[in-house]
């Protein structure tokens, strides 16, 4: 029995002749948030659905709570809860008959997936609108009840792909704090996300995937760090760049970074007292600058920095998978 | 499979492979059962077209349609008529199988089941089975509908069951075909197309609404062998007894077809399914 709860060990999976999963490998221990971080078609979903045991990997091995999800599929199920990209709800039962319907598939007694109903949809809020059909609920209501479902069978780990895609940014947030209830709760949970910031707030742990191939791998920090963190950036008038720049030097204590197509200069910020100290040295010189502000690092900068190029949504993964017979 | 993996305390009921399967089996039934009777296209679908098809041919067509020779000797057309319009609205009713398929592979409800510790079996057999419910209401509904518009079966009550159930037997062997389509095409519309083109052959150019001898000779050669006719002269042999058949043929004789039909579509589209199935998911 590995201490990992989940290990994946150089899978690679191909449609055709396209390698979703070029080789990747990753490892964590049970009660974490770890989140796989990458734009569209990098290989995330691939990956989820491997370790949901719906996909077989075409080499490499996995295991999931110690199973090996090639081996015994049938038994890795009994462990794990899967929201996927699209809530898999069904619009034409009520939110009650879709998460009931779920438990008894996990091999629940009627009363036991009944008490379990109640007791998630009191969870995520939806308890007043449990005896609706889904066809009236929102987005966000919709990834909530999918959520629900999916927590019914009370899984050792549960993956959820993309679960903030496509929702508005109220549900978002109430989906962030509902997975951070169930992780409190002891709950394991694989996320995959497009955004930084949502792997940033959420994750203990996130791997960076790209064409199949994880090409980092450590804390929001670790990856900050790598990236360089956030920055104060301004553009100012093309006669206050002396000052500024002599300004930025003893804010920073480096040479600021000048974009030279636009002449934007920029300085690495700890936090926001960055930019107030900015800030404050450009009222005392009486700059006004055209444009100031504190830029957080985004998906695009981690990947500037570590590959070289922007992230670049490449063929959408469902499409992909759709043609070659997924 | 190792269905007996116990983690331990409430969480395993049924212990049993086989218990399980059925359990599976009738939970999915039943979400099938629900989305058929909730959806109103779907009902609709299912009862209204059937019966107008019904209204329609009998009042419109029966006139002249029944007066032809080889017809005009079972009395009312309406006789004639029902054995065959069960088996339509059966053969119809079976696209309905691979568009709810085809519905749930592009929901990801499919994903969603396949991650989950239930049956693999599951997810088909209550497809099909809750079509199997949906025709064995259209068909009821049917005949009561005939009846009250002058049908009567001139053989005894236990052919009038009997009739029945091979009418079940085929429209259940039918889903299957439909399933494999479903799952082959993956999305709705394709779904709802490619499953209802060759359905239209099968339909109209066998005996139906016709007695096949009103065919050309070369179209008549398709027309006698294709399992719709078979089916249809199977049921009129049990309702209405071995003078609506084709000369040279008994009732015997052509039930026994018509279970061979059965059981050759069974035979070869219920593996082809679980092998699409398994494809289009994995």
């Amino acid at each position: 029995m590995t201490k990992n709860i989940v290990d994946v060990n150089n899978v690679v999976r191909t449609f055709g002749d396209v390698k979703a999963l070029d080789g990747v490998s990753l490892r964590f221990e049970p009660g974490i948030i770890y989140g796989l971080l990458g734009p569209n078609g990098a290989g995330k979903t691939t990956l989820i659905r491997v370790l949901a045991t719906l996909l077989k990997p075409t080499s490499g091995s996995a295991t999931v709570a110690g199973i090996d999800v090639a081996a015994d599929p049938v038994a890795v199920r009994t462990k794990i809860g899967l929201a996927g990209q699209f809530a898999a709800v069904d619009a034409y039962l009520t939110g009650r008959e879709n998460v009931e319907m779920v438990g008894r598939l996990y091999n629940l007694s009627k009363h036991e997936a009944k008490r379990r109903t109640e007791e998630v949809l009191e969870r995520i809020d939806l308890i007043d609108a449990a005896d609706r059909q889904v066809k009236t609920y929102s987005g966000g209501m919709r990834r909530r009840l999918d959520l629900a479902a999916s927590m019914v069978g009370r899984p050792e780990v549960l993956f959820l792909d993309e679960p903030t895609t496509g929702i508005d940014p109220r549900s978002r947030l109430d989906i962030w704090s509902l997975i951070e209830d169930l992780v409190a709760g002891g709950t394991t949970i694989l996320l995959t996300t497009q955004y930084l910031d949502e792997a940033d707030q959420l994750a203990a742990r996130i791997g960076v995937i790209d064409r199949g191939i994880m090409i980092a791998e450590g804390t929001a920090d670790e990856l900050k760090d790598m990236v360089g963190g956030s920055v104060v950036q301004l553009t100012v008038r093309a006669d206050d760049r002396g000052a500024v720049a002599d300004i930025l030097r003893s804010v920073a204590g480096d040479d600021p970074k000048v974009d030279d197509s636009n002449g934007r200069m920029s300085i690495p910020a700890t936090s926001a007292r960055t930019l107030l100290a900015v800030a404050g040295k450009l009222e005392e010189a009486a700059i006004t600058p055209d444009d100031i502000g504190l830029r957080k690092p985004t998906l695009d900068d981690v990947f500037l920095s570590i590959t070289g190029h922007v992230a670049e949504n490449t063929e959408p993964e469902k499409k992909r998978a759709a043609r070659s017979g997924r | 499979m190792t269905a007996t993996t116990v983690t331990g305390g409430d969480r395993e009921t049924v212990q049993s492979p086989i218990g399980r399967m059925l359990r599976d089996i009738g939970v999915i039934t039943r979400r099938n059962v629900l989305r058929n009777v909730r959806l109103p296209q779907l009902l609709l679908f299912a009862t209204i077209q059937p019966v107008m098809f019904l209204l329609l041919f009998n009042y419109v067509f029966g006139g002249s349609i029944g007066r032809a020779p080889q017809l005009a000797q079972f009395g009312s057309y309406i006789n004639w008529l029902v054995p065959g319009i069960i088996i339509q609205t059966a053969t119809f009713g079976a696209s309905q199988t691979s568009v709810g398929l085809a519905e749930d592979l592009q929901a990801g409800v499919i994903d969603r089941f396949r991650s989950l510790p239930m049956a693999r079996s599951a997810v088909l057999a209550g497809r099909t089975i809750s079509d199997l419910l949906r025709n064995a209401f259209v068909s009821g509904l049917m005949l009561t509908v005939g009846a009250l518009i002058g049908f009567r079966y001139q053989t005894s009550f236990v052919q009038l069951i009997a009739a029945f159930l091979l009418a079940m037997g085929f429209a259940f062997a039918f889903s299957w075909v439909m399933a494999s389509v479903g799952l082959a095409v993956k999305d709705t519309e394709t779904a709802q197309t490619a499953g209802f083109i060759p359905l239209f052959p099968l339909v109209f150019a066998s005996s139906v609404f016709v007695s096949v001898e009103s065919l050309p000779d070369w179209l008549r050669v398709f027309a006698d062998h294709q399992p719709v006719t078979v089916m249809v002269n199977a049921m009129r042999g049990l309702l209405l007894g071995e003078a609506a058949l084709p000369t040279g043929t008994t009732v015997g004789g052509t039930v026994t077809a018509a279970l061979a039909w059965i059981i050759g579509i069974l035979v070869i589209f219920f593996p082809l399914s679980v092998r699409l199935y398994r494809r289009a998911a994995g």
